[in-house]
């Protein structure tokens, strides 16, 4: 049943290519524009780098976290999802898979190559990608409760960042964390097993309570 | 309310346990924001009952029918499904519950035959190409079955969540104002859908404004009031 969910929002998203297409973007012009910003001055663009690709990815999975249950909402899916026979749990979660494969993973992919622009090293861009692999599910789990708790609001977008972004404060100390700790020369294996630690910890927790909280919604 | 009385038996394929009331709700209320919409509603439906939920824009149509699908909890009572109050139930109870809504719940990006098959497939049912072009076709929608749902008219996406009712296996059918924007072929269509429904067994509950006269099951009336 899972990969059902996973496949079809994933068809759904191919169909729809450009709001996949304009996450990627969004986050490559933020990333890109700190360099054309300060000028060449390679020593600050090094220190600023990890936080720069961070705080671009927090924004950029922004965007598509409003559409994570809204389209479905809106064209009464979302009721037909809540009333299929398997654990509410389980569907968010492959929602929730979708939404990592659809609007996280391009990112995490590109990170690498956005981040030369910072003259960051092959080891640290390296530190960069394992980084957004390990800490983006956490943006998709988390940011899932925010999407549901938020469902049907006007003004749903704002209440949505202000509501997820102090969550993603760990994420983005320990995501940004590692990638410091290589650019100075030490090990970033403790941000980043915390990183990890913080990912299960959403994980166990967060489709829950995204689907206690689409309950509410829909009620 | 107009507490529903026990239907006569009627003939059933199913097994004599299943001739008892298999959905009963007793003094079930419901309050949305503070404007209570009913309460006290007591209801026995034994197997191959149509009920024809009427009343005006407001008297609790809808919420009555999202309350029996589950989606809504009730502010007072419970409603029951073969003996077991189905917030216990929980997922138990979607495998025997069609509920099909105001919002047909028809993806635009997907064509009709994906829309059947992907809604049927997470409800456990999996439906082969020729069945879900079968069921489509009995639903007029024969030759558009590979187009996007967009490009369909209001009439027709609602004649692709129909095609669900066709496939579905389930026992107890929840239905709120799908004759919208149907054509009179359509609604001849929704009828005898129900009746064939009926002779198996199941339940339908419907609400509507047009009169439907089934020729199967025993028909109730319930009539909510503002």
């Amino acid at each position: 049943m899972l990969r059902w969910i996973v496949w079809r929002d994933l068809m759904l998203a191919w169909r729809r290519r450009s709001d996949m297409l304009s996450t990627v973007f969004f986050f490559v012009i933020v990333v890109s524009l700190f360099p054309l910003g300060i000028g060449p001055e390679t020593q600050l663009l090094r220190s600023i780098a990890p936080g720069v690709v961070w705080v671009a990815a927090l924004l950029a999975s922004m965007l598509s976290l409003g559409r994570l249950f809204a389209n479905d909402y809106q064209d009464g899916t979302l009721e037909q999802l809540l009333l299929t026979p398997q654990p509410l749990y389980l569907v968010v979660f492959g929602k929730v898979l979708a939404h990592w494969i659809i609007a996280e993973l391009p990112l995490v992919l590109i990170a690498p190559l956005v981040g030369v622009q910072f003259d960051l090293g092959r080891e640290t861009l390296s530190v960069l990608f394992v980084s957004l692999l390990v800490g983006t599910p956490v943006l998709s789990l988390i940011g899932s409760v925010g999407a549901a708790l938020t469902l049907g609001l006007r003004g749903g977008g704002v209440l949505i960042s202000i509501l997820i972004l102090p969550l993603y404060i760990p994420a983005l100390i320990f995501g940004a964390g590692a990638v410091e700790a290589s650019i100075l020369g030490v090990s970033s294996a403790p941000h980043l097993y915390l990183l990890g630690a913080f990912a299960i910890v959403s994980l166990l927790f967060a489709p829950w309570a995204a689907s206690a909280a689409l309950r509410i919604s829909l009620e | 309310m107009a507490p529903c009385s026990l239907a006569p038996g009627i003939s059933l394929q199913y097994g004599a346990e299943d001739e008892r009331n298999i959905l009963e709700v007793s003094k079930l209320g419901c309050v949305r924001g503070d404007r209570r919409l009913f309460s006290g509603l007591d209801l026995s439906l034994p197997p191959g009952t149509f009920v024809q939920l009427t009343g005006p824009n407001g008297s609790g149509k809808t919420s009555l029918l999202r309350i029996l699908c589950g989606l809504l909890a009730p502010a007072e009572g419970q409603v029951s499904w073969q003996g077991a109050n189905i917030r216990s139930l929980a997922e138990d109870y979607f495998t025997a519950v069609t509920y099909l809504g105001h919002r047909p719940g028809v993806k635009d990006e997907l064509s009709a035959l994906e829309n059947l098959r992907i809604s049927n497939a997470l409800n456990g049912v999996e439906v082969s190409q020729d069945d879900a072009l079968a069921a489509l076709g009995r639903m007029g929608l024969a030759g558009r079955e590979s187009l996007p749902a967009r490009f369909l008219s209001e009439g027709q996406r609602r004649r692709v969540a129909l095609a669900r009712l066709l496939v579905c296996k389930t026992r107890l059918w929840l239905l709120d104002e799908v004759m919208t924007s149907l054509d009179k072929g359509a609604v001849a269509l929704v009828r005898s859908l129900i009746e064939e429904h009926l002779n198996r067994g199941g339940i339908a509950i419907v609400a509507t404004h047009q009169e439907l006269e089934l020729s199967a099951g025993v028909t109730k009336r319930l009539e909510l009031t503002t």
